[in-house]
């Protein structure tokens, strides 16, 4: 397959222009990347890890200072394809109220199609697809602030797949929700993946939301210092650890099981597959 | 408490006046704040009113929304009333008491400019329940459109009141809660005199403030995601389209406007 998203030597700074003297902080120190169409991918790291600034790289909201950044194969640091990147690329971010536009969802969802200048009968179809693709269709007349967390994070996303992007970046969309809006994004979020082949990137805190992904990519201060599947990056329990991240509860029942010498398997990510193991091993001793 | 704000507030329905193009409707207010301007006498803003109590009953506006819409303006009507009735002093003399003289003319002319406000009112607050507020702005953005010409940032101009209009529950949600937290921390906003309420209001607007800016910073990034370059190119949804009954609704209006002339020219006569 070939590559969508492609980072090389990518080399990003936050310039301070408000101070006297303006400061340059370099947030990513030559990271490359590269991410498959199709793909599902978890990006990990802590706060100022540089896991944000580098997705926004990607949509080409910022510009990297040195390296080259590819979305769809088209070169982010050219003027002119700035919009049709974002086209393709959509970003949904971390708190609902402040990316919806209009007081009506469907307006909303509509707002990206308005910009793009697509022709009214179109913008009502893609609207109403889209609404109905993340289950927010009997909703569609409804003001946005009277929606609970999830629903607008949902709102957020259908507004994205109306423009039918080819992959989607989203930086921390679950943070701010209660447990069931979690799951109800997390869920969308699988099925544009698995069911309309949308590529995407979850930038997320929470471990088990990372283990459902294809891929995990670990960020550390400016750099990438671990790409793998789930099992593989969770099964170094000790190495997360060292730089401030957590592991799944599932991974560290198995991480401190195996440490009082229980035979079960290091790269156990899910529960099912966990209670399994443990289930053999009762039935053996019994 | 900050609930109670009713500042473009849009109670839905089906009736004619909700189907109007919200251009036309802009333009029918227009022409009806013209219409109490060139009433003179009585008769005239009779007119004015059976036609705005008449497009009342057509929307289906419960009858007590339009008394709490004149409820905030209660002041002003009285200070009017007031100002008219006591400062006209020519004409017959109904009363006289030290300073107070109240004429026959203060009367009239106190009765009519608060006839004349509140059919203002009713009017222009049956705009705003009979219209969302996007298709408002939406209408703004259409009729003020020819001056773009001369560099009127139109469009930019529709686009800050949409996202004011949506961020009014946003920030009422905030100020709410920054309230309780300053609350809880001790902060005492009811008691004290005017001065030591106001200074208190300072820790609330602060955060305020900030956190708008915030949100401005994060909505604005939001919109660069979904491909916002300005108003050019911009297609729209929802399509503003005129027909049979906005027409309908236009001669009504101008049927109305000649009655009032002529009214008040029968008045002259008489």
């Amino acid at each position: 397959m070939e590559n969508f998203l492609s980072a090389k030597d990518l080399r990003f700074s936050y310039i301070n222009e408000s101070a006297e003297e303006p400061t340059e902080t370099e947030v990513l120190h030559g990271v490359s990347l590269d991410i498959k169409k199709g793909e599902f991918v978890a990006l990990l790291g802590h706060n100022g890890s540089g896991k944000s600034t580098l997705a926004k790289c990607f949509n080409a909201i910022n510009t990297a200072q040195s390296g080259s950044v590819f979305s769809c194969g088209l070169d982010a640091s050219k003027e002119e394809n700035v919009l049709p990147i974002r086209q393709r690329v959509g970003m949904v971010f971390q708190n609902p109220d402040n990316q919806i536009v209009a007081t009506i969802v469907e307006e909303d969802v509509a707002f990206a199609l308005e910009n793009m200048g697509v022709e009214p009968k179109e913008i009502r179809r893609r609207v109403d697809d889209a609404l109905k693709t993340v289950d927010m269709y009997d909703y569609r007349e409804h003001a946005p602030h009277k929606l609970s967390g999830g629903q607008k994070q949902r709102v957020a996303i259908a507004g994205l797949i109306a423009m039918r992007p080819e992959c989607i970046l989203l930086d921390e969309p679950t943070a701010m929700l209660d447990p069931k809006g979690r799951a109800e994004v997390m869920k969308t979020i699988k099925m544009l993946n698995k069911e309309m082949g949308v590529t995407i990137v979850l930038i997320t805190h929470y471990m088990e939301e990372a283990a459902q992904a294809d891929r995990v990519v670990v960020a550390d201060s400016g750099n990438i210092i671990m790409d793998g599947t789930p099992k593989q990056i969770f099964s170094q329990v000790e190495r997360l650890r060292s730089i401030g991240l957590d592991v799944p509860q599932v991974t560290e029942l198995v991480y401190l099981l195996r440490k009082e010498g229980v035979d079960l398997d290091a790269e156990t990510i899910t529960e099912d597959e966990c209670v399994e193991q443990l289930l053999n091993i009762f039935k053996k001793s019994n | 408490m900050l609930k109670d704000i009713t500042i473009g507030q849009y109670f839905p329905g089906k009736s004619i006046i909700h189907r109007l193009d919200p251009r036309i409707k802009i333009i029918l207010i227009v022409a009806f704040i013209v219409m109490l301007f060139i009433a003179d006498t009585f008769f005239g803003l009779g007119v004015g009113m059976v036609f705005v109590l008449g497009a009342f009953l057509l929307s289906g506006i419960p009858f007590k929304m339009m008394l709490k819409s004149l409820k905030p303006l209660m002041p002003l009507l009285i200070f009017t009333g007031l100002l008219n009735l006591l400062f006209i002093r020519t004409g017959d003399v109904l009363f006289k008491w030290r300073f107070l003289i109240i004429t026959k003319l203060g009367v009239t002319t106190a009765a009519f400019m608060i006839i004349r406000i509140v059919a203002l009112i009713i009017g222009s607050s049956l705009l705003t329940y009979t219209t969302s507020p996007i298709q408002l702005t939406d209408a703004i953005e259409r009729l003020f459109s020819p001056l773009k010409v001369i560099k009127v940032p139109v469009h930019e101009l529709a686009m800050m009141m949409t996202i004011a209009l949506r961020f009014i529950p946003t920030l009422i949600e905030d100020t709410d809660k920054i309230m309780s937290a300053q609350k809880a921390r001790g902060a005492d906003m009811e008691t004290g005199s005017i001065i030591k309420r106001a200074k208190a209001l300072v820790p609330i607007f602060v955060p305020l403030i900030v956190s708008s800016f915030r949100r401005a910073v994060e909505l604005a990034l939001a919109m660069e995601c979904r491909c916002y370059h300005g108003g050019e190119g911009r297609t729209r949804l929802k399509q503003l389209k005129t027909s049979f009954r906005d027409y309908a609704a236009l001669l009504v209006t101008a049927v109305f406007i000649t009655g009032v002339v002529l009214a008040d020219k029968i008045n002259f006569f008489i």
